[in-house]
């Protein structure tokens, strides 16, 4: 047990790897494939075994894999046996790596496990999303997530937060291909959100390492300690909030410490253009942050692992030489719920 | 304990019904969260953060449901967390508001469960969605004829802990099955469902929720010097075990007797029958009592059925087991484990009205999930130190 504790009276917990499979168009593997390789890539590097974690929770969505109790099966994949602490979220693997946080700072066990899996490819998202509006006055309407993400668009562009051209910039950058000039003739999907401004539909998953200080420092040379943690959610009906602010975003920014020291780099799950540049200006990022250096969910957007992977990429950063970097979630229409995690390393 | 103790200080309830179709989805979760916080002596403004649980989405055809619920709950520029482990999730629920708690995040956490099954077809969607679903009775049978076979118990036991529960009901306010007249007869006499359930054997689908207001030892402690008693959590655990393989045990689950383990260790508990002074167990089928009776170490193993059958788990018994009248008489599936957890607090509170067990001191309730897979307890006392 680690018994070493941190100022504020808890145990130090740092992500030590993470691994991710391969993010494809459509995979025939089942959710419970892509989790047993995906988990093993995490934990083989590090020298353990299933055996070595103490405590798993999974994050995925019985609608996205159109099947109740889907998390279920995922229990062959932890190698549950003897049977293991657990628990499962109905979530983006963020808050799964949330709660495992939480559960880990208890101070009794060491090594904790999460994932987060999706194949979005099996459904249809126009069919699928409107299902987690308000069942009795949004829910009805049908509205998809591209009708939604454009009538935020369109705010944050009024706000002058962004301009189609900006959000275009951000398209290529991250994709790392395309001109923008060009994209900007392209017809709309959703005025004012033209194909580039939309994420991919992405079959993946991940899946991440936790320990406790002492651990974490005996199994990798530079963890990257989670210097702050928390989420926040808002009113749901997207008619009731100001679009072109996140205020949830900027509290759980606030509760996890972002304003202490500068980070390097941040990852944001932003699937649509103008959710980076809103993201950015909520959370008042300097010109000289990285902002997903990974290509983010506009690269792949594999749903309930897009946001975990952004808490990767930011660790890899850290595993890297890098100081400080934020990863964010987020959950809900018009980002009504998001999640901002802080790692650091320390010397 | 490794944490810091954190305290149930609030527990509400909905009245639970078939259909509960007087209140929305909102409605429904409101109607436990202000019994919770009347009883705290809280408003709203008091919760820091808010834990959500609840089974299958594909229940009510409503994913991701916290969204919606963000408001009717209070939860806007909080933390609103959604748990789900199958039917064990109002349990764990519980647990992972604990450990917000316990790790200093927030001072006072909301767990609320729901179900409101009359908005869709849960039988399907206990099939994972899919048509000629046996559901949940159909899958537990054959662990329940295997328990029957190993244990040698007589068929009668079953008919006891349906009416047990039932009679137990009877003193529950907030209870779904009333059955004025039940009798081991008109069990008997009831049809034949699942050999060997019967109908009267098995829960009702409910509309219902429950939440519970946990809160760090300064609120247990600034309640308890107000007069009203709060429940410590002395010790909690879930564990997982996966589906099917050579050499499981469905009947005596390891994942259990690890939960029961891992629970009693934390709150010190050596000997559960003595110590234990009543049990909320999750039972939606009657002979799940004396299985969890002995997977949690209560009786020995093929011996639970003997503590049915001299009276033991009655409410005038020594160790009285779902006084609420359990899960046989209240189902809102996702809401059936958080109850059991809440019932096992309010009575170690003295809060439990009609059904209190007297003198109740230590008290675990007990949930678990999928094909005997899932198991979430806690253990709850009326001092920090019960035991000294």
């Amino acid at each position: 047990m680690d018994t070493a504790l941190n100022d504020s009276g808890t145990h130090d917990v740092a992500v030590i790897g993470w691994a991710q499979t391969a993010m494809v168009r459509h995979t025939d593997k089942s959710e419970t494939q892509l989790l047993m390789e995906v988990i093993t890539d995490a934990v083989s590097p590090l020298g353990l075994t299933r055996a070595d974690i103490d405590f798993t929770c999974l994050g995925s969505c019985d609608y996205i894999t159109g099947q109740a109790f889907s998390f279920v099966s995922n229990l062959d994949a932890i190698g549950a046996w003897p049977p293991k602490r657990d628990s499962h979220v109905e979530m983006d693997g963020a808050w799964a790596l949330y709660e495992a946080w939480l559960r880990l700072q208890e101070g009794d066990i060491e090594i904790a496990v999460v994932t987060g899996s999706g194949r979005s490819s099996t459904g249809d998202p126009a069919l699928i999303y409107p299902m987690e509006m308000d069942p009795y006055f949004l829910a009805p309407l049908g509205a998809d997530p591209l009708t939604f993400a454009a009538l935020q668009a369109r705010a944050v562009i009024a706000a002058g937060i962004a301009d189609e051209r900006s959000m275009a910039e951000i398209a290529v950058r991250s994709r790392g291909r395309g001109q923008v000039d060009q994209l900007l003739t392209e017809e709309y999907v959703r005025e004012p959100l033209r194909r580039h401004d939309v994420p991919p539909i992405t079959d993946g998953a991940a899946a991440m390492v936790l320990a406790t200080g002492s651990r974490a420092r005996e199994l990798v040379e530079r963890p990257a300690y989670i210097a702050g943690f928390d989420h926040r959610t808002e009113c749901h009906n997207p008619s009731f909030r100001a679009l072109d602010d996140s205020p949830s975003t900027r509290i759980a920014a606030a509760a996890a410490g972002l304003g202490s020291a500068p980070v390097e780099v941040a990852e944001l799950q932003a699937a649509f253009t103008h959710e980076e540049l809103l993201l950015r200006s909520v959370l008042e990022l300097d010109e000289d942050v990285a902002v997903n250096p990974s290509g983010g969910a506009l690269r792949a957007n594999p749903i309930m692992a897009t946001g975990l992977c952004r808490v990767g990429y930011a660790a890899d950063h850290i595993f890297g030489g890098g100081k400080r970097a934020l990863a964010h979630s987020t959950s809900g229409p018009c980002l009504q719920q998001n999640l901002i995690c802080i790692l650091e390393g320390r010397s | 304990m490794s944490t810091p103790p954190c305290a149930v200080v609030g527990v509400g309830q909905t009245h639970h019904k078939s259909r509960r179709l007087d209140v929305s989805f909102g409605g429904l979760v409101r109607e436990a969260v202000f019994r919770a916080l009347e009883d705290a002596h809280m408003t709203l403004a008091d919760i820091d953060a808010v834990v959500l649980g609840k089974a299958p989405d594909l229940f009510e055809g409503v994913m991701k449901p916290e969204l919606y619920l963000s408001d009717a709950l209070g939860a806007v520029g909080k933390p609103m967390f959604r748990v789900h482990t199958a039917g064990s999730v109002g349990g764990t629920t519980a647990i992972v508001a604990a450990s917000h708690v316990q790790v200093g995040k927030h001072r006072t956490v909301l767990a609320v469960a729901f179900e409101k099954q009359s908005e869709g077809n849960a039988q399907f969607a206990l099939g994972s969605g899919k048509g000629a679903s046996l559901g949940a009775g159909g899958a537990f049978a054959p662990f329940i004829r295997a328990y029957i076979q190993r244990s040698g118990a007589p068929e009668h036991i079953g008919w006891k802990v349906a009416v047990k529960d039932r009679l137990n009901a009877l003193k529950n306010p907030y209870a779904h099955l009333k059955i004025e007249d039940i009798s081991i007869e008109k069990v008997k006499a009831s049809p034949m469902m699942w050999e060997p359930t019967r109908f009267l054997e098995s829960c009702p689908s409910s509309d219902g929720a429950c939440a519970v207001v946990i809160t760090d030892e300064a609120g247990g402690l600034s309640a308890a010097a107000d007069g009203r008693p709060p429940a410590w959590i002395l010790g909690s655990s879930s564990r997982s075990e996966p589906p099917s393989f050579p050499g499981r045990d469905p009947v005596r689950p390891a994942a259990a007797l690890l939960c029961a383990a891992d629970v009693y260790a934390e709150a010190g508990i050596t000997d559960p029958r003595r110590q234990i002074d009543t049990a909320e167990l999750y039972v939606p089928f009657s002979w799940l009592e004396p299985i969890w009776l002995e997977a949690f170490g209560l009786a020995e193993e093929g011996e639970g059925w003997k503590l049915v059958d001299d009276g033991v788990t009655e409410l005038g018994g020594s160790l009285p087991v779902n006084a609420s009248g359990g899960v046989l008489s209240s189902n809102p599936i996702g809401a059936s484990g958080l109850l059991r957890f809440a019932e096992a607090a309010n009575q170690v509170r003295g809060a439990a009205g009609e059904h209190q067990v007297d003198g109740a001191k230590v008290a675990i309730g007990m949930a678990y999930g999928a094909n005997n897979q899932y198991f979430s307890t806690w253990a709850v006392g009326a001092s920090l130190h019960p035991f000294d």
